[in-house]
């Protein structure tokens, strides 16, 4: 009897481990752009309707703006954002020296507020970081996604990873049981998308607003009625880590635009 | 700060019929939601857009609760003359963004 349980643990197992093998081919990996309607692509394609622009503009109008207590603008250091931001959105969460951790791009907009401006750190989700964010991200758009790759960062992508793997919340399901094993099928209303972090800050209709990746990441733990990760929790960014990994060679699309 | 893109044509031969797009950064609070603390959200929307083709009103709309966010607004002028286009948006508190293009008509 117990060597019947043992096998059929090993069955079991072998099955899960297909499963979790069971990525997206390197053929078939799409952006989410290529799930959406005619008209909801035809809205990001356009510059004059695409509403993330706004975002884009603020944060133009912010680059050049002197702030804290040392009344220094982020020009003032980085100059032109077309050349010195360019492909910095397409590398990032990137290794961060200060903290021996990984940092997102909105992380290293309040880092240098902190440090070089000496201003107060802007909110999560507040206008202001979501324009920087965006006009800097924005700089990057059409390159692919290239990860960073320093061999420091392989340890925070493997939780990223067995984040990403790993089944919570009172449904019982991980990203991957939806973006790796179902995607192109239908949830609800919506096709499934594989789950590329390449148009991030993004406005989404149904925020009505540009929202981070955190946001949307917060959106589908509460789907599965998890808890979700706090606004700058390190998983969040170990997670976004192994997501950029995955969608290696897309174009970023900042800002892009999702239903 | 006013936030808005507009896209009216640089130059425009005159006669000719040009597309007009206005897009503002704007909540549209409709007033029907309720915040975390289960008050009512007051309602900030945007009441009344116009356009002004060198000083004269050539186009308004008047906007209600159920438009989305960001109101994008497109529509048509005749290119009568060289001159500035200027775009007002007057929402419930009283505040109007303004944003405004030249165009050159020959």
């Amino acid at each position: 009897m117990r060597a019947l349980w043992g096998l059929a643990g090993i069955a079991a197992a072998l099955i899960c481990g297909v499963v979790a093998a069971a990525g997206i081919e390197e053929g078939d990996k799409r952006s989410g752009f290529d799930f959406m309607t005619r008209e909801t692509q035809a809205l990001q394609a356009d510059d004059t309707s695409n509403p993330g622009m706004l975002w884009v503009l603020q944060g133009e109008q912010l680059w050049r703006q002197p702030e804290g207590r040392a009344n220094v603008a982020c020009a003032g250091c980085h100059g032109d954002a077309a050349q010195s931001m360019r492909g910095v959105a397409a590398r990032h969460p990137a290794f961060d020296e200060a903290t021996g951790r990984p940092i997102d791009l909105a992380g290293r907009v309040n880092s240098c507020r902190a440090s070089r401006q000496q201003a107060e750190p802007l909110a999560p989700e507040s206008d202001e970081l979501l324009a920087l964010t965006s006009y800097v991200a924005h700089q990057s758009r059409g390159m692919p996604v290239t990860p960073a790759a320093d061999p420091r960062l392989a340890p925070f992508r493997d939780n990223g990873r067995r984040l990403f793997q790993s089944r919570i919340g009172q449904l019982d399901l991980s990203c991957a049981t939806c973006h790796d094993a179902n995607w192109g099928k239908r949830l609800g209303g919506g096709v499934i998308p594989q789950a590329h972090p390449n148009g991030y800050p993004l406005y989404r209709l149904e925020w009505q607003t540009v929202g981070s990746l955190q946001r949307r990441l917060r959106n589908c733990m509460i789907g599965v009625r998890a808890e979700p990760f706090a606004f700058g929790a390190p998983e969040s960014i170990d997670l976004e880590l192994y997501l950029m990994e995955r969608s290696r060679g897309l174009p970023v699309e900042t800002p892009a635009v999702r239903p | 700060m006013a936030r808005a893109l507009i896209n009216v044509p640089k130059t425009a031969r005159r006669g000719e019929i040009v597309e007009i797009r206005a897009m503002v950064a704007h909540s549209m609070e409709t007033g029907y939601r309720m915040g975390p603390n289960g008050v009512n959200m007051p309602r900030d929307i945007i009441r009344r857009f116009v356009c002004a083709y060198d000083g004269e009103e050539v186009f308004a709309a008047e906007l209600f609760p159920a438009m989305s966010a960001n109101p994008f607004i497109a529509f048509t002028l005749v290119a009568t003359t060289s001159g500035t286009i200027s775009f007002a948006w007057t929402d419930d508190a009283g505040e109007t963004q303004t944003a405004s293009a030249d165009i050159t008509v020959s």
